[in-house]
């Protein structure tokens, strides 16, 4: 009972069971934080809007995107995920979710950022339902933990619309 | 003939009711794993509720030997989710996020876009031929928490199976040799 193989078995058993018991530790203290981060976007431009050889609308657009995310870095934090996703509905979809940009943030010098660029992600529909129709574009956040449990929130802005006719 | 006595001797002396004793322990070792394993199956309502990340694609975010815990829940899906599918004809299960998504007003079912963030294009490449999006059903779960480099144990043993087999050869001769 008290040979090196058995005292070493104990030992590797006390470390990983206090080790899981320090990252749920970690893990829960993301609770007690609460964040108040804010966001702009604003469509400078649509470039094109044209509909493909196989049906599917679609656009191209140019964004200025402002935020102030600092507020949702924790010390556990290892980096945050960004991304701007266009929502709307179609008569055939009751929902239609479009990433159009993203990001990695590392940390939280980072968080406070302006952009002007266009979508990195073609922007094309499931069908020709585009024209005219409004949309809301949703600045969403991913927090990406050091261990433990991730969480996602995300601030919607809405008001924004298609033109009436390709171009 | 006196080699013969020594071996029934010795044949004898292994005290049969310690050996069960043994094996019912080591027996009850191995089901309570599985029936940890199991539950946690149930609980988190998904096929495989722990992951290891297996590839560089979603760096820098989830690391090669980072495990993944996973949750399967009737919420629908979003985007910005990370989420684990398997491709029909591939085993190993993929874990991206998810860009794009086109739910159906009628039935609610869904189709779903991938990509993992370390790669430049999306996942039309690795899905089957002549597939454009994921549905519900090759959707094993969400990935909800993660610990970093715990699972580089199992890419060890995967592959270099050797040190699987030294492992439990090392253990099984510990449980066979103890006195107690």
């Amino acid at each position: 009972m008290h040979s090196f193989v058995y005292r070493l078995n104990g030992l590797l058993t006390f470390s990983v069971t206090i080790l899981a018991i320090m990252c749920a530790i970690t893990s829960l203290s993301d609770n007690l934080h609460t964040p108040s981060p804010s966001a702009e976007i604003q469509v400078m431009n649509i470039n094109w809007f044209q509909k493909q050889p196989q049906g599917n609308d679609e656009v191209s657009l140019t964004m200025n995107i402002s935020a102030d995310l600092q507020t949702l870095f924790t010390w556990n934090t290892k980096q945050l995920f960004i991304f701007v996703a266009a929502e709307y509905e179609t008569p055939k979809n009751s929902l239609n979710q479009v990433s159009l940009w993203d990001a990695i943030i590392p940390s939280k010098e980072h968080a406070k950022f302006w952009i002007h660029t266009s979508n990195k992600y073609r922007f094309v529909d499931q069908g020709n339902n585009l024209r005219g129709k409004e949309f809301n574009l949703t600045l969403h956040w991913h927090v990406m933990p050091k261990t433990g449990k991730m969480f996602a929130d995300k601030i919607v802005l809405t008001g924004y619309s298609f033109p009436e006719e390709y171009r | 003939m006196g080699w013969i006595g020594d071996t029934v001797d010795s044949v004898k002396s292994i005290q049969l009711r310690q050996l069960l004793t043994q094996a019912v322990s080591l027996g009850m070792i191995v089901t309570s794993a599985l029936i940890i394993w199991k539950g946690l199956m149930c609980i988190t309502g998904s096929e495989s509720p722990v992951v290891v990340v297996l590839s560089g694609s979603m760096e820098p975010g989830f690391k090669r030997g980072d495990i993944l815990f996973l949750h399967m829940s009737k919420d629908p899906i979003r985007a910005g989710e990370i989420v684990v599918f398997n491709i029909d004809g591939r085993e190993i299960p993929i874990v991206h996020r998810v860009i794009k998504v086109h739910e159906r007003q009628d039935t609610g079912e869904v189709d779903v876009l991938t990509k993992g963030d370390n790669n430049y294009g999306d996942d039309r490449l690795l899905y089957a031929q002549g597939q454009l999006y994921l549905n519900r059903h090759h959707i094993m779960g969400r990935a909800v928490g993660f610990l970093p480099y715990v699972g580089w144990v199992t890419i060890i043993m995967t592959e270099k199976p050797i040190i699987k087999y030294i492992l439990i050869g090392a253990l099984g001769l510990l449980v066979i040799t103890s006195k107690d």
